[in-house]
């Protein structure tokens, strides 16, 4: 589904299903250099149970217009004007607060930020990945400005846990390293500094989880070494209603790494 | 940390099974799996949730040989077909149907030639075959209607080298794929994606079978063409298929659209699946892929050696030798050797050719290339024994031309087996 956000081309995928704004709505955000893809399996799940689905790619990402936004607070002001513009959650539509915000990463700061700075409208958020803050190393934020294809290795290699780097896919045939290279390699030049940039300078991620105004869920892998594990805990231990799920042997790709799993928690804390 | 290729030719795609810890693949000789439930039934079907439902469509043992290729070539996935004809076959009616339009090498395997140029054509899929190491005839043979262009990394007989990085940048100028047929060449010595190529197919039941044992072919997608930019070329990648949910495979699956549609359709309708005991004896040869290639590859120089400098050799047709026109490209794209599969020519013609083969003791006469075993064949006396010799000349093979597919012996023993051939050659 395309919408228009200042004026640029927003892309969202429905879950293989048309969006219906009278239903309660699931938005999912994607990481850095990443898109809407990495959400395929639960996406399709949420839009074929009774929900409407916005698996976004972010701007500048995927198939949105636009140059990436260079900070998390304006990747949550972006979810706002693209729920307000689709209608999702507005009263005239549908209950109130009947959005749930699910991000991965990068993705899993926005929505923190979304619900902090606009309330209005959610439901709940999951997290998943997640650490705050999330600081970003000098040696990758130089590689990402001056080296994409060795800043993309480096992620690349620290984002799968060791099962994942040896395979046993659960979508048959996919080589889980290729597939997550070569999606990072399809974002335009730039992208990965500016993610990686606005990760690192969120500074306001712990105030916004010990004034969060509606339940969260946190998903982490108990191999991930991008966002780990006890970052998760001491983000989990600042909010107020939380639920913490741990996946045993996952690495930061939760997502593909165990599909069902990641859709268990959600379909758990969302349904 | 990630691993490397000898590594990966072991372990990619399999980790031990939970249950049982059996070290080795287990071969999942089901046609079905039992579903959990009807909402995971519904799920699976939907692609909710991922999983095997019919052995058509995936298998588990089947699984494991697609992912460990798949890393191997350093591409996003792979299929698993019955046979490298129908990993071809898959390819073709993934990316287009009547109306389309091939650019092909022209120096292919006579299998693919066959499709290409006398099957496809009742099915509305017309092929163009060009010199392959005439660029502008690549440019120049590409129509509105082209949808694919093909070559394979070592072409047949004359082993001519792929331009891989040339013929790729045509097919991209031009919005389109490249393909190539990486049976001779496997990932061990050419990795087609780091140059350029968007899809390989394989022969699995040459090199990276190895035994001889099973035929199979392979599928992998680089995961780097970009179909939705390609301005509405394959609408079988960006538009909602009927026949799956309405599903646009590209929205889906930015890096894996065409995999989606092979497996989801391909696999589906056309049916030309693997079984899951030949995905097993091809993982067997896949796990000593490296360990054979540079065997094939070390007998194989000290077989072009010995033949150069032989009297009874008119001459012989390697890409590392500096007469062979590739030779510079060969250097480049295939450092670790140009295969083990080459031809010689004998100057006694036709009938040294017969006499040749007779007197062979370890090679063994047979159509088939890339087995642990050496092979030899004379085309003048077996696959081309209709043409006469002005004929044979036409199409680039002379009556004394014999193939070889060296294998893994002790190469004394093939020096001597050869020094037989040539010897009894030299008396016709």
């Amino acid at each position: 589904m395309e919408s228009e956000i200042d004026g640029k081309a927003a892309y969202a995928y429905t879950g293989g299903k048309p969006f219906d704004v009278k239903l309660p709505c699931v938005v999912f955000i994607h990481g850095a250099q990443n898109d809407h893809s990495v959400w395929s399996l639960q996406s399709r799940w949420f839009a074929h149970h009774g929900f409407a689905v916005l698996a976004v790619d972010l701007p500048g990402h995927g198939r949105s217009a636009g140059s990436p936004l260079p900070s998390i607070e304006d990747l949550a002001d972006w979810i706002e004007l693209l729920l307000e513009k689709v209608g999702a959650g507005d009263t005239a539509n549908c209950a109130a607060k009947t959005v749930s915000l699910v991000g991965h990463s990068m993705g899993s700061l926005t929505a923190l930020e979304c619900a902090s700075r606009h309330p209005g409208r959610i439901a709940r958020i999951a997290l998943i990945g997640t650490a705050v803050p999330m600081p970003v190393s000098d040696a990758l934020l130089g590689a990402a400005k001056d080296k994409e294809a060795k800043a993309i290795g480096m992620i690349n290699t620290w984002s799968h846990s060791p099962r994942g780097t040896i395979g046993g896919n659960t979508v048959p045939g996919m080589w889980l390293l290729g597939a997550s290279r070569r999606l990072m390699e399809r974002q335009k030049p730039g992208v990965l500094h500016n993610d990686l940039a606005a990760c690192n300078a969120y500074s306001h991620g712990m105030d916004a989880a010990a004034a969060l105004p509606c339940p969260a869920l946190i998903v982490s892998g108990s191999r991930d070494m991008m966002t780990h594990p006890k970052a998760a805990a001491k983000l989990a231990a600042a909010i107020k209603d939380v639920r913490s799920v741990s996946l045993e042997g996952a690495g930061h790709a939760l997502m593909a790494e165990q599909p069902d799993a990641v859709l268990d928690a959600l379909r758990n804390f969302i349904v | 940390m990630t691993y490397n290729f000898n590594t990966l030719a072991l372990h990619a795609g399999q980790v031990p099974d939970e249950r049982y810890g059996a070290r080795a693949t287990p071969i999942y000789l089901t046609t079905s799996y039992v579903f959990k439930d009807s909402d995971q039934a519904a799920a699976l079907f939907n692609m909710e949730r991922a999983g095997h439902v019919y052995s058509r469509i995936s298998n588990p043992t089947n699984a494991v040989l697609e992912e460990r290729i798949a890393a191997l070539e350093g591409g996003v996935g792979a299929i698993a077909t019955a046979s490298g004809q129908a990993a071809l076959h898959l390819a073709i009616a993934t990316l287009m149907g009547a109306g389309s339009h091939i650019v092909a090498s022209r120096s292919l395997y006579g299998g693919s030639h066959n499709l290409l140029d006398y099957t496809l054509p009742r099915f509305g899929i017309t092929t163009t075959f060009v010199d392959p190491r005439d660029l502008d005839a690549w440019r120049a043979a590409i129509r509105p209607e082209t949808r694919l262009l093909f070559g394979e990394t070592l072409g047949n007989p004359g082993l001519d080298v792929l331009n891989i990085p040339e013929v790729a940048a045509i097919a991209h100028q031009h919005g389109l794929p490249l393909m190539v047929d990486s049976t001779f060449t496997t990932p061990w010595l050419m990795r087609p994606f780091d140059h350029g190529a968007d899809l390989i197919f394989h022969s699995a039941t040459k090199f990276l079978g190895g035994h001889g044992v099973a035929i199979g072919g392979l599928l992998v997608d680089g995961g780097t063409f970009d179909w939705e930019a390609s301005g509405g070329k394959f609408p079988t990648l960006t538009e909602p298929y009927e026949g799956f949910h309405g599903m646009d495979f590209s929205e889906e699956s930015t890096i894996a659209a065409f995999l989606l549609r092979a497996r989801r359709e391909g696999l589906r309708d056309f049916g030309a699946c693997m079984s899951p005991m030949t995905a097993f004896q091809l993982l067997q040869g896949v796990e000593t892929l490296p360990l054979r290639m540079e065997r094939h590859i070390a007998n194989t120089r000290q077989a072009v050696a010995h033949l150069v400098k032989n009297d009874a050799v008119a001459g012989v047709g390697y890409p590392e030798l500096e007469n062979h026109p590739d030779h510079a490209l060969a250097q480049k794209l295939l450092p670790r050797g140009a295969g083990s599969v080459f031809s010689f020519t004998l100057k006694s013609g036709r009938t040294g050719g017969r006499k040749f083969i007779e007197a062979l003791r370890v090679f063994s006469h047979l159509a088939n290339v890339g087995d642990a075993k050496s092979l030899v064949i004379h085309p003048a006396s077996t696959t081309h024994f209709r043409m006469s010799d002005d004929a044979l000349l036409a199409s680039g093979i002379h009556p004394g031309t014999i193939r070889l597919s060296i294998g893994l012996e002790d190469v004394g023993d093939l020096i001597e087996d050869l020094n037989r051939g040539l010897a009894a050659a030299a008396k016709a």
